[in-house]
């Protein structure tokens, strides 16, 4: 894992190739637009796609952020808007990179049918630092909702980010940070 | 007999509600700054360092430390000879944290039927838990958790025979399970004894302590300083990508219990370890 370099200034939604060429470990600095989304706006979205009709967004090619955010005080863009546990999302992760999403956003551990969909679609799974909020909200430049506004902080978000910081968690090969950093660490217990 | 109103009730809430979630304990700051002297992963230092740039924003510019404001508890401690006036006790207590949810621009997380989960759009009702204790004074606490952290806590009706041994596994077992979800260095509350609900209550109310103070009794703060090193042999490391501070603290509480159990709760609390307390002393305070 590179987690000595810089960090690389990235432009979202991904170019080309991008993604295929993270490796995990890698550090990031994600400029442009995300899409928040998290567990209502996912059951929604792949309740229209199962059933085959126009989602309210389109996604594709796009990156999604597992956050919701709080709101913000008159005058900011963003309050705090760390990521949410990515874990919930499982289920519904494979539809939504097979439908095109190309790159998604969170913390925590993933299943591994959610790593086997990242390899095949050439996807790639980025952590932010959970519990980071409000430094997270001050990488946020805009955010306003785009679809399913009713759901307050589980709408969907269209967010303009400077320098986001993220760290390649899965990349196309499947590595995962989540399995190989604790287990460098790990000691037997007795 | 002293009394009290519950307009101050509401506003000491809606303020405490507000305070907790832009500033992180300041016992909790230290032990975060201690951690980063002691870890050796690179990312994990790295973590640490946003972890504490984060609090520093978060209070200088009264911005949420974490966007999930959690559900709130609410520990009060009544003295017999308080009567409160004007009003619903419990009723006050929620309206202050409609308030302060509202005015602090902090996130509504609640719904008002698990199954249904329409938004209640004001982030009540608050677990409240009350205990009745001598005198006339009055102690609230309240303490905003995330549900990263809340969808770890695990449960273990162990049988008697599994002895201390038993228990060790349990809680290792429960961060292990854990893993990066609840936001590591996480603070572990271990309720051991009681029945079940007060096994979980001992546990939940174990992560208000100060990392840096055990428990009272020997024998507990021995079994605490045991399962620190344990958990912290698991490896994950802050925010669970590698590390040696998994946990920056582990905190014993205990009860009596049953001949035919040995009831063992296991509360974690994130590195956003939230809560802030009110003293009422009397008149001159309002
Ligand atoms: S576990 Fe704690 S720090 Fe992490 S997202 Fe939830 S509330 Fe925030």
């Amino acid at each position: 894992m590179m987690s000595r370099e810089p960090a690389e200034r990235i432009e979202a939604p991904f170019a080309g190739g991008v993604a295929a060429r993270l490796v995990t470990g890698q550090r990031l600095l994600l400029n442009g637009v995300l899409y928040g989304a998290r567990d209502e706006a996912h059951l929604r979205f792949t309740d229209a796609l199962d059933r085959g009709e126009e989602p309210p967004v389109d996604l594709r090619g796009q990156v999604i952020y597992y956050v919701g955010p709080t709101s913000p005080r008159p005058g900011r863009p963003c309050g705090a808007a760390g990521p949410t546990t990515s874990g919930r999302m499982d289920k519904y992760t494979p539809r939504m990179l097979e439908y095109g999403v190309s790159a998604v956003i969170g913390k925590g551990r993933r299943s591994p049918e959610v790593a086997e969909a990242i390899q095949k679609q050439g996807a790639v799974y980025l952590a932010a630092t959970g519990g980071a909020g409000a430094l997270l909200g001050r990488c946020i430049k805009e955010m306003h909702a785009v679809a399913y506004p009713e759901l307050g902080p589980e709408a969907v978000y269209r967010i303009t980010v400077e320098d986001f910081p993220v760290t390649v968690a899965i990349d196309g090969r499947g590595d995962d940070i989540y399995r190989i950093g604790p287990a460098r660490y790990r000691m037997e217990c007795e | 007999m002293r009394e009290i109103a519950v307009s101050l009730i509401t506003d000491k809430v809606a303020q405490l509600c507000r305070d907790a979630n832009f500033e992180l304990p300041s016992a909790v700051r230290e032990a975060l700054e201690e951690a980063k002297g002691v870890e050796e992963s690179p990312q994990g230092r790295r973590i640490l360092g946003e972890i504490c740039e984060n609090a520093a924003i978060a209070r200088e510019e009264r911005i949420p430390l974490c966007q999930d404001t959690g559900m709130v508890s609410v520990f009060v401690e009544i003295g017999q000879d308080v009567h409160v006036s004007g009003g619903s006790l419990s009723e006050a207590i929620n309206a202050g944290v409609a308030r302060g949810y509202k005015d602090g621009y902090l996130r509504k997380s609640i719904v008002s039927d698990p199954l249904f989960r329409v938004n209640s759009g004001d982030n009540t009702p608050a677990v409240i838990h009350y205990d009745i204790v001598p005198g006339d004074g009055l102690r609230l606490t309240v303490m905003p958790k995330g549900f990263g952290s809340e969808n770890c806590t695990a449960l273990g009706m162990l049988k008697p025979a599994d002895g201390r041994d038993g228990v060790k596994k349990f809680v290792v077992g429960a961060v292990d399970k854990a893993g990066p979800n609840p936001c590591p260095p996480v603070i572990v509350g271990v309720g051991i004894g009681g029945n079940a609900e007060k096994a979980l209550l001992l546990a939940k109310k174990a992560l208000l302590r100060d990392p840096q103070t055990p428990a009272v009794n020997a024998e507990d703060a021995r079994l605490e300083r045991e399962l620190l090193e344990a958990v912290n042999k698991l490896g994950y490391g802050p925010g669970g990508l590698g590390g040696r501070v998994t946990a920056l603290a582990v905190h014993v509480e205990t009860y009596p219990t049953h001949i035919a159990g040995l009831p063992v709760a296991v509360c974690l609390n994130c590195h956003s370890t939230r809560h802030k307390t009110w003293e009422w002393r009397g008149e001159d305070d309002e």
